[in-house]
C-alpha cells in the first residue's frame, strides 16, 4: 500500500531528526541517570522501613526506577514529543497546511512520533537502565520470552501515551494561551503514570482509582509485566482498551476541531 | 559587546538591576492583561509542584519515618528546598532558555542593547506564576513548623532567613552556571536540570537516605548541602552528614557567595566564547 510507505518514511524521518543531535541526547542520558539515583536512594530507605510495600521486594522496586527512567522521555510522559510542534502549527495556523495534504493528521503525527520513540528508547532509554543495573542488583527476567512481553506492553504504552498527547495538543485549537493546561496535564502524567511512587503503593481507594487511569498503562503495566507482576494477557487488554478509547476521542476530537475552528490567516 | 571589562562594580550591578527591575515589571504588566489566565497559571503551579509533596504524603501513609525522619522533620527539609528553589526559579529560572536564544540566534539582539545581558536573559520573559512555588514551599515549611516542637534559640531564628536567601542564592548560581555552560554545549541543555530539579528533589529527603559519596559531592563539589541539609540539621538538632563541626551550618551565607562570584566568572566566560549563528 503507498499510504503505508508515505507513514513508514515519516517514521523514518522522526527517527533521523532525533538522532541528529546527539549532545541533546548525552544530556537527556545524564539527567535521567541523575534522577534515578536519586529516587532509588529514597526507595532503599522506604523498603527498609516497609519490606514487600506493594509487593515488591527491594530489588524489585529500584529495577521500577530504572524502568521509569528509561521509558519516561521515550513514551513522553511529561511530554517531549511531537507535542510542542503541532501546537505551534495549530497556533501559528500551519495546520492548514497539513490538513491539505494527502494524510491523516493523527496517522501522520503518530508515525513521526513512533520514529522518535524508537530513537529515545535505544539511545536515552537502555543507557541509563545499563547503568543502573551495573550500580545496584536489578531483579530482571531470565528468559527472552518476558523481555518480549515487556517490549509489547512498552509499544501498547506507547500508543496510549501518544493518545494522551494527541488529545493534549489539539487543546491549542480552543486555547488561545494553552500553557496552564499543558502544563498541568504533564504534572498529572507524570504523577498518576507512577514516575515519583509505583501505582501498587498508592494506599486505598484513591490507589484505586489511578490504577485503572489510562496513565496506569504507560509505566505501572509495562513494568509489572517485566517483573513479573501482572498477567501480560490482561495488562494487554487494558492498555489497548484505552489505547482504542483515546485515540477515538482523538479523532473526535479533531473532526470537531476541523469543522468548527476557523485558522488564522495571515 | 554590551560587557565590558574594568567599570566600577558597583554603578554596573546598580544598572544589571535596574534594567531586571524594568524588563521584570514588562512582563508582569503584559502578564497582567489577562488576569483569568494569570490565576489559573498561578494556581496550576501552585498545585502540581506540590504533586511531589503529596507522593511523601503517600509514602507515609505505609511507614512513619524514612532514613529516621518524621514526616514534619521531611516536611521542614521539603518546604526549605522548595522555597530556596522557588525564590531562585521565579527570579531567573527563564535562563535555562538561553540555549534556545543561541541557538536560533535571538541572542544578538540583547547584545546591542544598552543594558548588561545577564539581566536582560534573567529578566526575560519574566514569569509571576512561578510564586506558585513559592507559595507552596512556604504552606509546607509552616506546616512543618507548627508540627514539629523545636527548641527555638535567637540563633535558630536568625538562621531560618539566612538559609532561605542563601539557599535561593545558591541555586540562582546554578542557574547562572547551567545558562553559562549552554554558551558550550547548545544542546545539552538537559543537563542542568539534574543539578536544578534534581538538586531541589535531593534535598527534600534527608542526606542519611543518600550513599556518603553523593552527600559528599553535594556537600564539597556542588554545595547544595548549604541549602538546607547542614542549617536545618542545626535546626532540628540532628546529627550532621559526615560529621561535619557544628558551625559549618552557619557557612550558608558564605558558600552563596563564592557560588555566585563562580557563577560570574563562568558567566562571562561563556558570553566571551559566544559565536553567533550569524542567522
Amino acid at each position: 500500500m503507498g499510504s503505508g510507505r508515505l507513514y513508514a518514511a515519516v517514521a523514518a524521518g522522526g527517527f533521523r531528526r532525533y538522532a541528529t543531535y546527539r549532545a541533546a541526547m548525552l544530556a537527556g542520558i545524564f539527567t535521567n541517570t541523575v534522577f534515578g539515583l536519586i529516587l532509588v536512594y529514597t526507595y532503599l530507605a522506604l523498603w527498609d522501613e516497609r519490606p514487600h510495600l506493594g509487593g515488591y521486594d527491594q530489588a524489585q522496586a529500584i529495577t521500577y526506577v530504572w524502568i521509569g527512567q528509561a521509558l519516561f522521555k521515550t513514551l513522553g510522559i511529561s511530554g517531549g514529543g511531537f507535542e510542542d510542534e503541532l501546537m505551534e502549527r495549530i497556533r501559528t495556523g500551519d495546520v492548514a497546511v497539513d490538513l491539505y495534504r494527502p494524510a491523516d493528521l493523527q496517522l501522520w503525527w503518530m508515525a513521526a512520533d513512533g520514529g522518535r520513540a524508537l530513537f529515545e528508547l535505544f539511545a536515552r532509554g537502555v543507557p541509563p537502565f545499563v547503568i543502573g543495573a551495573l550500580l545496584f542488583p536489578l531483579a530482571l527476567p531470565g528468559d527472552v520470552m518476558a523481555w518480549l512481553a515487556f517490549l509489547l506492553a512498552v509499544a501498547l504504552a506507547w500508543v496510549v501515551g501518544f493518545a494522551l498527547r494527541y488529545l493534549v495538543a489539539l487543546s491549542a485549537f480552543w486555547l488561545v494561551d494553552g500553557t496552564g493546561v499543558v502544563q498541568m496535564s504533564w504534572f498529572v502524567g507524570w504523577f498518576c503514570s507512577g514516575m515519583m511512587l509505583p501505582l501498587n503503593v498508592f494506599p486505598g481507594v484513591f490507589g484505586d482509582i489511578v490504577r485503572m487511569l489510562p496513565w496506569s498503562s504507560v509505566l505501572q503495566a509495562p513494568a509489572d509485566v517485566l517483573l513479573g507482576e501482572a498477567d501480560p494477557l490482561g495488562t494487554y487488554a487494558f492498555q489497548a482498551a484505552w489505547a482504542v478509547a483515546l485515540l477515538a476521542a482523538g479523532r473526535l476530537l479533531q473532526s470537531m476541531a476541523t469543522r468548527r475552528v476557523v485558522v488564522q490567516g495571515g | 559587546m554590551a560587557e565590558t571589562v574594568g567599570e566600577r562594580t558597583p554603578a554596573r550591578v546598580r544598572e544589571g538591576l535596574r534594567a531586571y527591575g524594568l524588563i521584570a515589571a514588562m512582563w508582569i504588566r503584559s502578564t497582567m492583561a489577562y488576569r483569568t489566565s494569570f490565576a489559573l497559571t498561578t494556581f496550576t503551579n501552585f498545585a502540581v509542584t506540590g504533586l511531589d509533596f503529596v507522593a511523601i504524603l503517600l509514602m507515609f501513609s505505609s511507614v512513619d519515618a524514612l532514613g529516621g525522619f518524621s514526616l514534619p522533620e521531611i516536611a521542614f527539609l521539603y518546604g526549605l528546598s522548595s522555597l530556596a528553589f522557588g525564590l531562585a526559579d521565579l527570579l531567573i529560572g527563564s535562563m535555562e532558555r538561553l540555549g534556545r536564544r543561541v541557538r536560533d540566534g535571538t541572542l544578538d539582539t540583547l547584545l546591542v542593547r544598552p543594558a548588561p545581558v545577564l539581566a536582560q536573559v534573567a529578566a526575560d520573559r519574566f514569569a509571576l506564576r512561578r510564586l506558585g512555588r513559592v507559595t507552596q514551599g512556604a504552606l509546607v515549611l509552616g506546616y512543618a513548623l507548627t508540627a514539629l516542637d523545636i527548641d527555638w534559640t535567637p540563633l535558630k531564628l536568625l538562621l531560618m532567613p539566612v538559609m532561605v536567601v542563601s539557599g535561593g542564592a545558591i541555586f540562582c548560581s546554578v542557574f547562572v552556571a547551567g545558562a553559562a555552560f549552554q554558551f558550550v554545549a547548545q544542546d545539552a541543555s538537559e543537563v542542568q536540570n539534574a543539578f536544578t530539579y534534581g538538586g531541589a528533589t535531593l534535598l527534600q529527603y534527608p542526606p542519611v537516605v543518600f550513599a556518603q559519596d553523593l552527600v559528599r559531592g553535594v556537600t564539597f563539589v556542588l554545595p547544595l548541602a548549604f541549602v538546607n541539609w547542614l542549617p536545618a540539621s542545626y535546626v532540628l538538632g540532628r546529627p550532621y552528614p559526615l560529621d561535619l563541626p557544628t558551625w559549618v551550618a552557619f557557612a550558608s551565607p558564605l558558600v552563596a557567595g563564592v557560588c555566585c562570584a563562580l557563577a560570574g566568572v563562568a558567566w562571562r566566560t561563556g558570553l566571551r566564547s559566544y559565536r553567533s549563528t550569524g542567522s
